[in-house]
């Protein structure tokens, strides 16, 4: 498997230069090689979509895109630049955010203080509640997401909900790269249109490049400027959206169904 | 609710739909009895009332109740529970705790005594060495619970016998008494003088309860223990939340074991142990800190010392034996954990 990254799209929609290169990334968690070799590019304002299998690699990449988990070996280059990720707080201050799949939501906290955690408002010292309350009231209408309350305690709210205030805690960091995992797993078509809103608002203000791991391909082409499909590790497949099709991206996955399940009845 | 209001508030589409309002003073009432029931500490404090009235009114020790000496045995009492339920809540909340305070209460004032009589150490820095003693012991527990990854339950169980065997050998399990030059204002301030204790104990848990409710530190406590993965996936270091909670514990029984010993002018090989720490993790869970972690509070922890303070001195008054104070603590532990899970229910439907 050779992994092809066509010259030509490294620098496309956002008009602007590549702000985040990976090169020859490799993990491995004991026996078990997450990913090998992986080469990934994403231009200044453009939404790539990571799609593949489960268990491909997606959520390792991102947890060491956010620097979360180091990788075994390979180089992450910011505009240019090689950067050692040392700590989630770290990738932050360099401007990569991330929404996890488990969305990191503190069940016993508010929903203010969420959208606050570890980068809290202080006056003197102390929390300054109010000043948070009101940001996060603002910066909840500004997204269109209608809570009741950001004093109530996020375990009372749907899923949705969840996701909303997760996604919204993010695009409020100032980040220039914004890694979104399953934004959309578990939601309603009501609740997966307001996200998909929130995505194409952040993308038509442009400054602000994003890596969406989905499994609905049809969600990923309607948003998405690019795709890459990754399997066992590595990106194998790389395509603008407009030249692919949910067609041929189910039938890539298949055809590993495919292979998979002959393998298996191989060796039985 | 009709269905459609409802759909549409849980996807957060559309203005909230405005609630029928209650009129009235028995409506007013009613709400506000219901914000009171709202407060996890509104049980502990209502209990803490009903003892104060039994034993000041109805009793038959009630005349001797309402009078300095008692008050001041019964602030001496809460204050030794109190501290150390301060940094016991910190670490139920962040999901462990720690068994070994009461001993480092124990060792605490002989380390003081070693020093001052036999090394020749000047009181203060004495005294700052034994608080450094007990930041270093919780050091330890956090070094093998997080560290290593030994349950606390485990690691705080040791490290309490392993104080204790330490204090008994080195003193031989002979009394002592403070030494020469802590007498005077040192011992005067902080545990001879009456109201000291209680001087003490409030400041301490005003220190801790704006520390838990106002502060980043606090707010990485509660989300530590609420959801350890997600608060590290954000940013949270969720390792020195727990070295930190485990120093705060072991350095609040060093105070205690040092006011303890200035108060009753003695060094004792029976002070603090299992007890003191049981006496703290109960004020704190019938003040209403759950063992699961991501919640509890200082000021439920503090009202819960009261309550075990005012039966203390309240049966000794009575005359009941002391023998029978623990099978009460022990069901009022129970039933206290079942009107919290009772009471979080009905808090839960009440904001719904």
């Amino acid at each position: 498997m050779t992994t092809q990254v066509p010259e030509d799209q490294a620098a496309r929609p956002g008009g602007g230069g590549e702000v985040l290169r990976v090169e020859h990334v490799a993990k491995r968690f004991g026996p078990v090689t997450a990913l090998v070799d992986l080469n990934l590019r994403l231009a200044c304002g453009e939404v790539l979509g990571l799609i593949g299998d489960n268990g491909a690699g997606k959520s390792t990449l991102l947890k060491i895109l956010c620097g979360f988990q180091p990788p075994d070996s390979g180089r992450i280059l910011l505009d240019g630049q090689e950067v050692k990720l040392r700590s989630v707080d770290h990738a932050r201050s360099l401007g990569i955010d991330v929404v996890y799949q488990d969305l990191a939501l503190i069940d016993q906290l508010s929903v203010y203080h969420n959208m606050f955690l570890n980068r809290e408002q202080l006056r003197g010292g102390l929390l300054s509640n109010r000043a948070m309350r009101r940001v996060a009231r603002q910066r909840l209408d500004d997204l269109g997401i209608g809570l009741k309350s950001v004093d109530a305690p996020v375990a009372r709210l749907s899923g949705g909900q969840r996701q909303a205030i997760a996604v919204a805690r993010a695009v409020y960091s100032e980040a220039k790269i914004l890694l979104l995992d399953e934004p959309l797993a578990a939601m309603g078509a009501k609740e997966a249109a307001l996200i998909l809103e929130l995505v194409r608002d952040l993308k038509r203000k442009g400054d602000v490049s994003m890596i969406i791991i989905a499994h609905n391909y049809g969600q990923v082409l309607e948003i998405c400027d690019r795709v890459n499909l990754l399997q066992h590790g590595q990106i194998t497949l790389d395509k603008p959206a407009s030249q692919t099709s949910v067609q041929e991206l189910n039938d890539i996955v298949v055809a590993e169904y495919r292979r998979a399940l002959e393998e298996r009845q191989r060796s039985a | 609710m009709s269905e459609t209001v409802k759909r549409a508030e849980e996807v957060g589409f559309g203005a909230p739909p405005g609630q029928v309002q209650e009129k009235g003073l028995w409506a007013g009432l009613l709400r506000l009895g219901r914000a009171f029931a709202q407060q996890r500490e509104a049980t502990v404090f209502v209990v803490a009332l009903l003892l104060l009235i039994y034993f000041g009114f109805i009793s038959s020790a009630s005349s001797n109740f309402f009078t300095r000496s008692d008050f001041v045995n019964i602030t001496q009492i809460m204050a030794q529970i109190a501290i150390i339920a301060c940094g016991e809540v910190l670490l139920l909340i962040c999901g462990e705790i720690d068994l070994s305070p009461g001993f480092v209460f124990l060792f605490a004032p002989y380390l003081m005594h070693y020093l001052i009589d036999f090394y020749g150490v000047p009181a203060i820095p004495a005294i700052l060495i034994c608080l450094l003693m007990g930041l270093v012991v919780g050091m330890i527990n956090g070094f093998f619970t997080v560290t290593v990854g030994v349950p606390s339950f485990i690691t705080t169980f040791a490290t309490a016998f392993i104080l204790s065997g330490l204090t008994l050998y080195t003193s031989h399990a002979q009394p002592s008494v403070p030494s020469a030059s802590v007498q005077g204002w040192i011992q005067h301030w902080f545990g001879e003088l009456a109201w000291s204790e209680l001087i003490m104990a409030v400041v301490i848990v005003a220190i801790f309860h704006v520390v838990l409710t106002r502060t980043r530190w606090g707010l990485h406590t509660i989300a530590t223990g609420g959801n350890q993965l997600g608060a590290s996936e954000a940013g949270v270091n969720v390792a020195r939340i727990k070295y930190g909670n485990f120093m705060i514990t072991s350095l609040l029984g060093a105070i205690t074991g040092l006011m303890v010993a200035f108060q009753l002018n003695t060094i004792d090989p029976s002070a603090g142990g299992f007890q003191a720490m049981f006496y703290a993790v109960t004020a704190a869970v019938i003040g209403g800190t759950a063992m699961l972690g991501g919640s509890g509070t200082i000021l439920g922890a503090f009202l819960g010392s009261i309550v075990l303070a005012l039966l203390l001195d309240g049966f000794n008054l009575i005359g009941i034996s002391a023998n029978i104070i623990l099978f009460i603590f022990g069901a009022a532990v129970l039933l206290a954990m079942v009107v919290n899970v009772q009471l979080a229910r009905v808090r839960a439907a009440g904001r719904a």
